[in-house]
């Protein structure tokens, strides 16, 4: 059953997932390793991109996408939900239990390794997508490679632009010099 | 006087749908909508429920919506603020996402996402180097760092076996530092 096995793999995604934003894209790649036939790599790019250009939390609005992608319709909406199941236990929970969470020092203890290592496996979603942009059919793609070095220092250099200006560049940029290859 | 389940519901629904990004871009919305307009919480509650949400695993926003529905009208007030935080994002993103699914094979299509790929690779350097600067100060959380990505992208280790792993490395980092201090 597919929607049971879609709540099921966005459930773990959930509960893994630390630290918001981007925190759920290597789940994502690691799904899209052991699920090709639901999404792949490369679709995540474009996940990233539609999500950041929407209104709603990113790590929702990606897992109603690759939901859909796996399952058409109730897929986005299982997949999200799946998502989010773990969140409302575990906040209830708290909000019941454990008014003073965020001040155990065990939670300190285990967010200073945390917060670290998420950053890291940001980076390994990152990578992953930026070897599929430049050397995706097995040779470099110098264009790509370029335009990435141009687009970083951009980014870096006006931070107060918004990501949609950056993603609408890309899209400009992708059609009139054929970036992606 | 008790709140009302529509009211948690539109307040969401509406945070949901007028925020773009996750985390702290919500704040400006949770404000408006739960502090001026519904007083269901003062900024210094706001701020603490943020601080526990970024503590716990899931999405940011929604953990917010949760704690704040469960404060108001319990289980139940949980449960349709969260649904209320999503609606918007499952309504927008699957009419998206069934548009791209029939246009996708255009080449004009296909070329726009080529460079969109790329200045997602961008945006994602930038939110790396964002994070480092709080979360990478010494050298026990650089070679934290480096060992995320070295057991993800070489030795090819499931995200999950390294957040546990990272859980366990915490708690006992944390141990021996108790040790070295009594």
């Amino acid at each position: 059953m597919i929607y049971l096995e879609l709540f099921w793999e966005f459930f773990k995604i959930g509960l893994f997932s630390i630290g918001g934003g981007l925190a759920t894209l290597p789940f994502l790649y690691k799904l899209a390793e052991t699920h090709p036939h639901w999404l792949t790599a490369a679709q995540i790019g474009d996940m990233v991109a539609i999500s950041e250009s929407t209104p709603g939390p990113i790590g929702i609005n990606m897992a109603t996408f690759a939901g859909y992608q796996a399952a058409g319709y109730p897929g986005g909406l299982i997949a999200t939900l799946g998502e989010v199941a773990p969140s409302v236990i575990i906040i209830i929970i708290i909000a019941r239990f454990l008014s003073n969470f965020d001040k155990n020092p065990k939670v300190e203890n285990a967010f200073y390794a945390l917060r670290p290592v998420v950053v890291g496996l940001i980076t390994f979603a990152g990578l992953k997508l930026l070897q599929i942009v430049v050397y995706g059919e097995g040779v470099l793609n110098g264009r790509a490679m370029i335009a990435f070095a141009i687009l970083v220092v951009g980014v870096l250099k006006f931070k107060k632009v918004h990501p949609l200006v950056w993603i609408g560049l890309g899209a400009v940029g992708g059609i009139f010099l054929n970036l992606g290859g | 006087m008790k709140v009302r389940l529509i009211d948690l519901y539109v307040a969401f629904l509406k945070i949901g749908g007028l925020t773009f990004g996750g985390g702290y871009a919500m704040l400006p919305m949770l404000q408006r909508e739960v502090i001026d307009k519904h007083g269901w919480a003062t900024i210094e509650e706001v701020l603490d429920i943020y601080a526990i949400c970024q503590c716990t695993p899931g999405i940011i926003a929604v953990n917010t919506a949760t704690m704040i529905g469960y404060r108001k009208r319990g289980i139940v007030g949980a449960i349709v603020a969260t649904l209320g935080e999503i609606t918007p994002s499952v309504v927008i993103i699957t009419i998206l996402a069934s548009v791209l699914t029939r246009v996708q094979d255009f080449a004009v299509i296909q070329r726009a996402f080529g460079g969109i790929r790329i200045a997602v690779c961008a945006l994602i350097v930038q939110s790396v180097l964002t994070l480092s600067k709080k979360s990478i100060t010494n050298t026990g959380t650089v070679l934290l760092f480096l060992a995320s990505v070295a057991l993800t992208l070489i030795a090819g280790l499931s995200p999950i076996a390294v957040v546990v792993l990272a859980i366990v490395a915490g708690l006992i980092i944390g141990k021996v530092k108790e040790r070295r201090a009594a």
